[in-house]
């Protein structure tokens, strides 16, 4: 019974953020995990020299001045949705032969709430949580700053999290 | 080569790229591409204060810390090695814009005369560097997501509800640009 109810606990918090739990089932040594780096420092390369990353890109989509973020958000989709067709069709298994796992994410209000909070901070920073830690890497280390504050907010959430509508 | 490699990418190439990710995780380790999850990881391993939204297993969770890790890694990498010294591009409108701001300085992808030290002890510095920064955090986790997890992920995958996401962030993205973001400018 004790053991349910924290699965269900699990779920419930998954069903509002299903980036919490990952799928795989295996335990792996640390060093698995370099993986991630490697493909991380990639990202990471493409963020910048794209200029993802940049203040000045951003104000540009919101002003409607520029396509490159629209292509770059949209091309982006588009080739991510083929691969998961291609992944679901042909029943790919991951490295270790796992098999892969999607979800379903339910809708709650939050999604409007927080989606409206998120692009306000997004226009004002510049950055949405991934370029963050670019930006920082190419120097501007007042970043380090938002980054910190960004960390209070997702706390602060947490901490309010029952309270808030969703 | 070298030469391609120093000047900014365009959408075409960069975009296409940053999609390969989700396939990239999926086949790697079956893992969900989404980059904010990360700040919730570090405050459950720092500060968890016994908050049962913080209460899980972030252990498991640690290659997107290594994931992330890597991104601040690939700034380092492109702005030591594969920048060029051309200032950032910006639409004549903006820059004609942002100089009514003072803002003339466009040798970094961050504006420098906006986010810097000596900025934090200013108004304007402080709402746009802590709190912009608090905004996409707290948004970010109340949304479940952000543009990684929702609109590129959770879109790719059909969830309408990364869709309705997604409408929200530039909503509140153009109200901020075009309507708050310049009292915030001109303080």
């Amino acid at each position: 019974m004790q053991q349910n109810n924290t699965t269900k606990d699990d779920l419930e918090i998954r069903s509002l953020d299903t980036m919490c739990v990952n799928e795989s089932k295996l335990e792996h040594r640390w060093y698995h995990n370099l993986k991630y780096l490697l493909l991380g420092i990639f990202f990471g390369i493409v963020f910048t020299k794209a200029e993802v990353i940049s203040w000045f890109r951003i104000q540009e989509m919101f002003r409607l001045q520029s396509f490159h973020m629209y292509g770059i958000i949209g091309s982006a989709i588009f080739v991510a949705m083929i691969s998961i067709w291609l992944i679901k069709k042909f029943n790919i298994k991951t490295i270790y032969g796992e098999e892969i796992v999607f979800h379903k994410k339910e809708f709650n209000k939050g999604q409007i709430y927080g989606g409206l909070i998120f692009g306000f901070g997004w226009a004002v920073t510049g950055a949405c949580p991934g370029p963050l830690f670019a930006q920082i890497g190419t120097g501007a280390t007042a970043v380090v700053v938002t980054l910190l504050s960004a960390i209070a907010g997702t706390w602060v959430y947490g901490y309010f999290r029952e309270k808030l509508p969703h | 080569m070298i030469e391609f490699l120093q000047q900014p990418w365009p959408w075409y190439v960069a975009g296409p790229l940053i999609g390969l990710t989700v396939p990239a995780l999926l086949i790697l380790g079956n893992k969900s591409f989404g980059i904010s999850s990360s700040l919730r990881h570090i405050c459950a391993s720092c500060l968890p204060a016994n908050i049962p939204f913080f209460k899980y297993n972030w252990r498991k969770e640690v290659w997107n810390l290594f994931f992330v890790f890597g991104i601040f890694v690939g700034g380092i990498i492109t702005s030591v090695l594969l920048t060029g010294s051309d200032p950032v591009a910006v639409h004549p409108a903006l820059a004609e814009e942002l100089e009514g701001y003072g803002i003339t300085d466009y040798n970094n992808l961050v504006p420098t005369q906006l986010m810097n030290w000596d900025a934090l002890f200013t108004l304007r510095g402080l709402l746009m560097m802590v709190g912009g920064g608090f905004l996409v955090g707290f948004g970010t986790r109340y949304a479940g997501g952000c543009t990684s997890g929702h609109s590129i992920m959770g879109i790719a995958n059909l969830q309408l509800p990364s869709l309705i996401a997604t409408v929200c962030f530039m909503i509140g993205g153009f109200l901020m640009a075009n309507v708050l973001l310049p009292i915030i400018l001109s303080l």
